[in-house]
Order: C-alpha cells, then structure tokens, then sequence
C-alpha cells in the first residue's frame, strides 16, 4: 500500500483520512463535509483500511463497533430469557428430577424451556461462546483504535492547516489589532484554565485533559482482565467449592482443606420477636429469622502428621460463623449455608419386666451415629443391638430398612437377656410405636427413657484465587470508566497571521457545553471574534431541515 | 411525637413541597413565554422549595434509620421512597449545572409518582434477615439507586427532547409512543387511587387456594377480587366473588391489582382526553418549545456519563462484593442480578451506539426512555413477580 502524500509534503500512512502533520483532509469525503469527523483524530485505523486476507476480515468483523453492539444486545436479550422462569439451581427439587419438576410445575412451556437448555442458560456453551466473542471484540477493536489515538495525540502539531481548522464544529475567523498580544492573552488566559498550551510561530495549541481520552481503553483492559479472571475458575486448583454438614460437638476434616479440621461447639438459631406484619404476612411467613450463627474451633494438623490422626491437632482459633460473617483462614472461607434443628443425638432406653415397669434393670444410652453392638448392664442382664435403622421406613422382605443415614427416625432390633431370660428375647423398637416381638411375647421390654438433641450446620467451604484477579479487573474498569466518564479533551488551535488576520478552532471529544464557558471567558478576555457552532444552526432552518438531512455521524469521539 | 411519626410527617411534608415545587416550575415557563421575564423570580423559588422538600425527606430518611437501626432501603417501600428522593437529589444536581427549567417539569412529577407508588406498600418498619444485616445492604442500594436516579434524568431530558420534536398533529410511531408514555404514568396514578380507596375502605376477602407445588395456602385481597387463585376457597369474602379463576401459576391478586390499576389509570386517561380535548403529550408540548435541543440533549448524555459509574459501582461491584460475603458467590445469576446486568449492557450500548453511530437527538432521547423503563422493569416487575434472593421479606 502506498503512502499518501500530504500537500504539506508529509509522507502519511494509507487509509489516513487527516494529515498527521498539518490536519488536511485527506479524503475526498472529507474534503466535502463542513464538520470533519474527527474520531480517533482521523488516523489510519486498520479494520478501515485493510480487507483483503481472511484475517483482515476476522479482524474487521471483530473490530466494528457495530458488531460489538450487535453482540452486548444479543446477550442482553439473551440474558433476560433466562429470567422468565427460575433457572435449575434455585428450583427446589433433587437434580434427577429437575426436568420432571418443570414440566409440573410449569406445563408445556416448562418443558419448553427445559428440553431447550433454557433453565440451566447461563452455563450453555453458546451464552458462554457469546461472551468470549464480546470480550474478543472489546480487545481487537481497543487495539485496532487505541493505538492509533495514541500515536496521533502524542505526534500533535501546534499548526495546522486552515482546511483542518475550518473544518472543526467551533471555528472564528476575524481581525485583531495586535497578532502577538493576542497570542500572548489567549495562552495567558487558557493556562489559567488549566490548559496546556504550546506555541509555534503564529500558532498556538491549548490542550486539557487528553487522558480521558485513554478512558475507554482503560476500561476495556479492566474487563477483560475480569473475564480473564472468571475464565481461570475453570481451570481446577483456582477454585474450590465443598459443603459439609456437621453436627454440634462433632470434629470434621474439612472438605478441599487439607490438614484442616472443624468443630462444631453450638449452633444458635435466633428469631426476630416482632409481629408478622406486611410483606411477611403476605407472604405468610410467621418467623422472621435474626441470627443464623456456629460457634465453631477451627484445628489444624501439626507438619508431616499422617492423615486421619486426630489426635494431636493445633488448635487455630475459635470463630462464630454468621451469615455475612464468614470464617476465613489461609485463602478460604467457611459460610454458614444451612441448618438443621433438633437432630437425634441419644436416646435412652431402661430395661424394665412388664409386670414391673417402675423398676428399671438398668438404663442403655444409645449414641445415635456411633451405636454399640452390646450394652452390659452389670447385674447379669444386657442388651444387645442386633440392628439398627437411623431413618426407618418400612419393612422390606422382613428386614427394616432405613431411608437415609440420619437418625430421623431411629429404630432399633434388640436382643434383651436377664438373669430370668438368659437365652435373650427379641424386640423392634420404633419411637412413639408399641414394640414388635416376632418371635413370641416377650417378658421383658426396653422403655424409653428420654433422648438428647442437637443441631446440625451446612457449611460451604470456598476458596477463590480469582477474586484478587476480578478485583484488580474491577478497579481498573472503574478507573477507566470515570475518567472516560468525568473528564473531557478540549483542545483549542489559533493562529494569528502578522496581518491580524485571525483564525480559531475547538473541538471536545464530549460535553461542548462545558467547553463553550472556557471558549466565552477565552474570547472575552482576548478580544477575540465571536466564535460559531456550525452543527447549531438557527431554529427556523433547523425544522425545515430536520426530514430531509443526512443524519451525521457522531461528533463525540472515542 | 415519636421518631417515627416525624419521620412519616416530614415525608409528606416532602410530597406536597415537590407538588408546589412542579407548579412553580410550570409557571416559570409559563411567566417567560409570556413576558420573557420573571423566569428568573418563578424559578429561583421553584428550586428553592424543591430543596427544601429535599431536605424534608433527607429528614425523613434519617430519622427512619435512627428509628430503625438499619439504613430505610430494605422493603419496596423503603426502597422506592428512596428512589425518588435519589431522583429529585439528581435532579438538583443537573440543575445546577445547566439551569434549564423545563426539566423540573417534568422529573420531579415523575418523582412524585414513585413515591406515591412507594406509599401503596406497607410502611411498617420491619427487622431483617440475616444475609441483609451488613453494611453492604446500605452501601450497595445507595449507591446503585444514586446510579439509578441520575439515569433516570436522562429519561426526563429524553421525554423533553421528545416532547418538543414529534409532531403531534400527524400520526406516527413517535406520536403513538409518546402518548404511550403518558398513559403509563397516568395508570401509576390510577393504581395509587385504586390502592387508596380500597384500603380507605378497609377492604378484605380472604381466600384459600393450592400454589403451584400443590401445597394449600392462604391469601388476603386488598383490593375486590377479579380473579380469582387456583382453585380458590372463599375463606370471609365481601361485596363479590372472582370473576375467573386462574391457573396456579399466574398470581391472581397480583393481577386483580394490575387490571384494577389500568382501569381506574384508562377511566382517568378518558376523562382528561375529554374534558381537555387534547393528547397528554399535547398538553405538555407548550412548556417545552423554547427549549434548546442541543442542551436538551447534552443533558440527556451527560446524565448517562455521569450515572453509569456510579451505576456500576453500586449495581454490579458493591452487589459482587456483598454477594460474595453472603451467599459465598460473587455471582449467583439471580432475576435482580441479571437484571442490573441487562442494564448496565443496555448503556454500554447506549454509549457505544452514541459515540460510533452517532445516535444523538431523538434516537438517544428513545433510547434513554427505552433505560428508564428497563430500570422501572427491575424495581417493579423483577421484585413483584420474579421472585428471587432480592425479594424482599423472603424468610
């Protein structure tokens, strides 16, 4: 591709639209328009100039701004389709069942949504794909323009040429008395304002706040070093996410935290003493919970202890788990997620004759999760377990069977000996239920004597080493967002001719309105003629013309 | 006098200085077409009872908070109150920087709606749950609702905007969406009126039905029932009985509300169409036409700049970060979530389309109309009928 020569003689790159020297326009198009466009300052950009090999053309598509907000529109609307029923993961219903529940709940459309991937949308592959091409579109077109910018905002002359300058949307043209007190307030005036001002020859440049310009830029790069971030979480070793259920004075290893063990000391559920009112009460919520909290002692295995030695561990400290309080130690957190009260811990049963049952011939404690097979009452009786169901359910060809591990219902197949019955008689207890004597009536029964309870809490065990990633990614992004947001670039050129003939132009990436004040304060101070907004017309011509004109393009750049 | 009863007064005290506050910024339009003097007098006093009625409410906030020991954003009412008070603090801020009184015109009725709105739901002060007791409740709603207020001036710039270039005397798109606009603002009103007379009057029915997981509930109308809950049972019933029974999947009182709301909202739509032979739009064009487009529609732009980082601050970082401690995940993909997604990307697409395409004027004026109703959408719709972790009072 050749250079275009610039009738300033300077050599520019292909597809540059103004001269990097001296800012004629190098287009035709440009050379027509009354308002140059003058994004990215009219450098050559290279998806603008390029389009002949298959990777021009990926970079193209990849660098337009179109397709970009052709792609955040798709994952919005995509996103919201997500919303219309409640996604798999806050359905209340086991994972096996999950499309069945749709389909109950929500009928056809349920199913709809279901069999189409819709209720678990959001880790599909092509919502996942379509983020990646956004991220991809935000790094080629940062690249594809902000380099350029760069180079263009770094490289500016003070002179420009009078095509450039009749070409900005703010321009003055007019006489002064004395060119070089002129030149000598304009800089005095627009230093005050905090610009900064070159000059060279007839020729001056005021220029505020160019690092807005690098805005978007810094923006970009925070997101997609946030989307860097939330892509390594899936590589396995960043992220960690166990659950483990414990229950009060039990000690546990802790699930992904190795040499780590909890114990749970007390689990207190508090509850709000007000009167349901309100939202509760429409909602038909009698209790309002206050405190979900675990007092809990972390231990840690001393170096090189084997593993399962729960004898000598270090004790680390001692927290309350709460809810927004979560226990943090070494790069992880424990959460408190969930609760169950009053679980079964022991039960208490006495060995009575049923013609005498206020004589007890001993009492048995039965500890719930860790049973044992036989219990010697010391007088010549005892009492062996010969099976023992936590959650019992049923009967299934004559054995008990239990329904899950937790002792919701425990029940119990005894063998009773006593000095009177050496040879043991057989008794199913079950809670609350007369007991079973399948092998004949017995003489003996186990009387239930109390039981202790305790709570049970859900813990969530995570560690993310993405989080210093995402937020170094989230600050950079607002970074960039508020200086893109809350700072403009002015720019002011003037050239005084030693003649007096004078010749002003502005331009302001964002906010004219700001910059006019600057321009009426500037233009009063030096004498300087009154300057015009060429894309403010009158009002008249304005509504005659608003039907027919070509909508132009933006006049804020990026 | 107890705090909280302060607190409630200086709320109202609140309401009516905005009301006057409207009147006055008509008037100053009004004195300027007229004479092109006295703008100055009219307006001056328009923004000064606008900040006192700021002030009142910041009382009320305050005095709310010391009352209840927690920052006053955590029910709809709470929430929404605040909302419009972040929106007439927005607008006072915009205000100061560009002057222009036609946009008091406009934002603060639209603030007046909001908190009307607010009103309708139960003011008790209620304790909270667990996950909202942390100081990321306060720091995160604040901010996103500041985010959200200063958003929602550039739909007040936009409607401005639009108001003063669609031509009302020929038919078009514009026209019938402008007008659309207005008929929604009309039935909020007509949902406020419906909400205060039937709860003037004290009304009830009581019902039982079955939800949708088959489990048998109970359910308290409000407003007279037109339609009725699956399989409904009248429990107490008064004055009539529903008129169609829904499936379980649709809220039936919910919906009672809505239908009542756009009846009431179209009855008062009628009559104002026939007592002032005149589109809404038409009504309010006259205070609009010596407007400067071009500062209307800097406005416009400058609300989103200056919003949209604080938007993200509050809406998306604040919540990441509280999340993160509450429910162990920065991101969990719930309704409230998605939805403060959907719009921080429909800005971004906002700027984008402005800066690259050049959609300044009535296409950004759209576009800001199209933002606010996404926000709206968020408070009203995603809180009330997609229940998520956000909805508030879930045990």
């Amino acid at each position: 591709m050749e250079n275009i020569i610039c009738a300033c003689g300077h050599s520019n790159p292909y597809g540059t639209k103004l001269c990097e020297k001296c800012g004629r326009p190098l287009t035709e198009e440009g050379k027509e328009t009354k308002v140059v466009d003058m994004r990215y300052d009219g450098m050559a950009i290279r998806s603008k100039t390029y389009n002949k090999t298959f990777i021009d053309k990926i970079w193209n598509f990849f660098s337009s701004v179109k397709v970009g907000i052709t792609l955040i529109i798709i994952t919005l609307v995509a996103a919201s389709i997500g919303t219309i029923l409640p996604q798999e993961m806050y359905v209340n219903a086991p994972e096996a069942n999950k499309a069945e529940y749709y389909e109950k709940v929500y009928g056809w459309f349920g199913k709809f949504y279901n069999s189409l991937g819709l209720s678990d949308l959001y880790s599909t592959v092509w919502f996942q794909v379509l983020v990646g091409m956004l991220a991809i579109s935000i790094i080629v077109a940062s690249l594809d323009r902000g380099i350029p910018l760069h180079k263009s905002l770094k490289n500016q002359r003070v002179k420009r040429h009078e095509s450039f300058m009749k070409r900005q949307r703010i321009i003055a043209e007019g006489q002064v008395q004395n060119p070089d007190a002129t030149l000598d307030k304009v800089e005095q005036k627009m230093t005050q304002l905090k610009y900064k001002v070159r000059r060279d020859g007839s020729a001056l440049l005021a220029e505020r706040g160019r690092f807005a310009r690098y805005g978007p830029y810094i923006n970009h790069v925070g997101l997609i070093i946030f989307l860097a971030g939330v892509m390594l979480r899936l590589v396995p070793g960043f992220h960690v996410d166990e659950t483990i259920w414990i229950r009060e004075g039990e000690t546990r290893a802790i699930p992904g935290m190795d040499g780590y063990f909890i114990k749970n000391n007390e689990f207190t559920l508090e509850t709000h003493d007000n009167k349901p009112q309100g939202e509760q009460l429409a909602q038909g919520v009698n209790v309002m919970a206050k405190n979900y909290q675990t007092d809990v002692t972390l231990y840690k295995q001393p170096e090189g202890a084997l593993p399962g030695d729960l004898d000598n561990l270090e004790k680390v400290k001692d927290y309350s788990i709460r809810v927004n309080h979560p226990l943090k130690e070494n790069g992880f957190a424990l959460y408190q997620m969930n609760y169950r009260l009053n679980e079964l811990k022991q039960m208490n049963f006495n060995l009575v004759s049923k013609a005498n049952e206020e004589e007890a011939l001993g009492q048995i404690e039965i500890d719930l999760t860790n049973p044992k097979k036989e219990y010697d009452l010391g007088n010549g009786s005892s009492v062996e377990i010969l099976v023992y169901t936590p959650d019992f359910s049923g009967f299934e060809n004559g054995e008990p069977q239990t329904k899950t591990s937790i002792p919701n219902n425990p029940a119990f197949l005894f063998r009773m000996k006593t000095p009177e019955t050496p040879k043991g008689e057989v008794s199913f207890v079950e809670i609350m239920k007369p007991p079973l004597e399948p092998l004949g009536e017995n003489k003996y029964r186990m009387k239930f004597a109390g039981a202790e309870t305790r709570d049970s809490s859900n813990f969530t065990i995570r560690k993310d080493s993405t989080v210093p990633i995402l937020f170094v990614g989230g600050i950079i992004f607002m970074i960039g967002v508020v200086i893109g947001s809350y700072w403009n670039h002015r720019r002011l050129w003037l050239q005084v001719e030693p003649d007096g003939r004078v010749l002003m132009a502005a331009h302001v990436n964002k906010n004219m309105f700001s910059m006019k004040k600057d321009l009426d304060a500037v233009t009063s101070f030096a004498e300087l003629p009154q300057y015009e907004d060429q894309l403010e017309k009158p009002e008249d011509a304005e509504k005659s013309e608003k039907r027919g004109i070509k909508k132009k393009e933006g006049d804020s750049t990026l | 006098m107890s705090l909280i009863d302060i607190s409630g007064n200086l709320l109202f005290v609140a309401f009516i200085a905005y009301l006057v506050a409207t009147l006055l910024f008509g008037g100053s339009i009004k004195q300027s077409n007229a004479t092109g003097k006295n703008t100055d007098k009219w307006g001056k006093l328009a923004i000064i009872v606008t900040i006192i009625g700021f002030l009142s409410q910041l009382g009320y906030f305050i005095t709310r908070w010391i009352y209840t020991g927690h920052a006053p954003v955590s029910n709809m009412f709470e929430f929404t109150t605040a909302f419009g008070m972040f929106i007439v603090g927005a607008f006072i801020l915009i205000y100061f920087i560009y002057r222009l009184t036609a946009l008091g015109l406009i934002a603060l009725p639209v603030a007046l709606l909001i908190i009307a709105y607010a009103a309708m739901f139960p003011t008790e002060v209620s304790p909270l749950v667990p996950s909202l007791q942390s100081h990321w409740l306060t720091i995160h709603v604040i901010t996103a609702a500041l985010g959200q207020s200063i958003l929602a001036i550039s739909a007040v710039a936009g409607l401005i905007y639009l108001l003063k270039v669609v031509d009302l005397k020929k038919p078009s798109k514009q026209r019938f969406w402008l007008e659309a606009v207005m008929f929604f603002l009309v039935v909020v009103i007509g949902f406020v009126i419906a909400t205060s007379i039937f709860s003037g009057m004290g009304y009830e029915s009581n019902y039982t039905y079955v939800d949708k997981e088959g489990t048998e509930r109970q359910i308290t109308y409000n407003m007279p029932p037109l339609f009725g809950m699956n399989e409904y049972k009248a429990v107490e019933e008064h004055g009539m009985s529903p008129l169609v029974e829904m499936p379980a999947l649709i809220n039936a009182k919910k919906l009672t509300t809505v239908v009542w709301s756009l009846l009431v909202g179209s009855i008062l739509y009628l009559l104002i169409r026939l007592i002032t032979r005149r589109r809404i739009s038409a009504m309010f064009q006259p205070f609009v036409q010596r407007v400067n487009l071009h500062l209307v529609d800097e406005i416009g732009y400058r609300s989103v700049l200056i919003g949209f980082p604080v938007f993200t601050l509050g809406a998306l970082i604040f919540a990441m970060i509280w999340a993160q401690q509450a429910w162990s995940r920065f991101w969990g993909w719930d309704p409230k979530e998605v939805w403060a997604l959907i719009t921080w990307l429909f800005y971004a697409a906002f700027l984008h389309l402005r800066l690259s395409k050049g959609w300044e004027g009535e296409k950004s004026a759209w576009l800001a109309l199209i933002g606010f109703g996404i926000i709206l959408f968020n408070l009203i719709a995603v809180n009330l009928i997609i229940a998520g972790l956000h909805s508030y009072a879930a045990s």
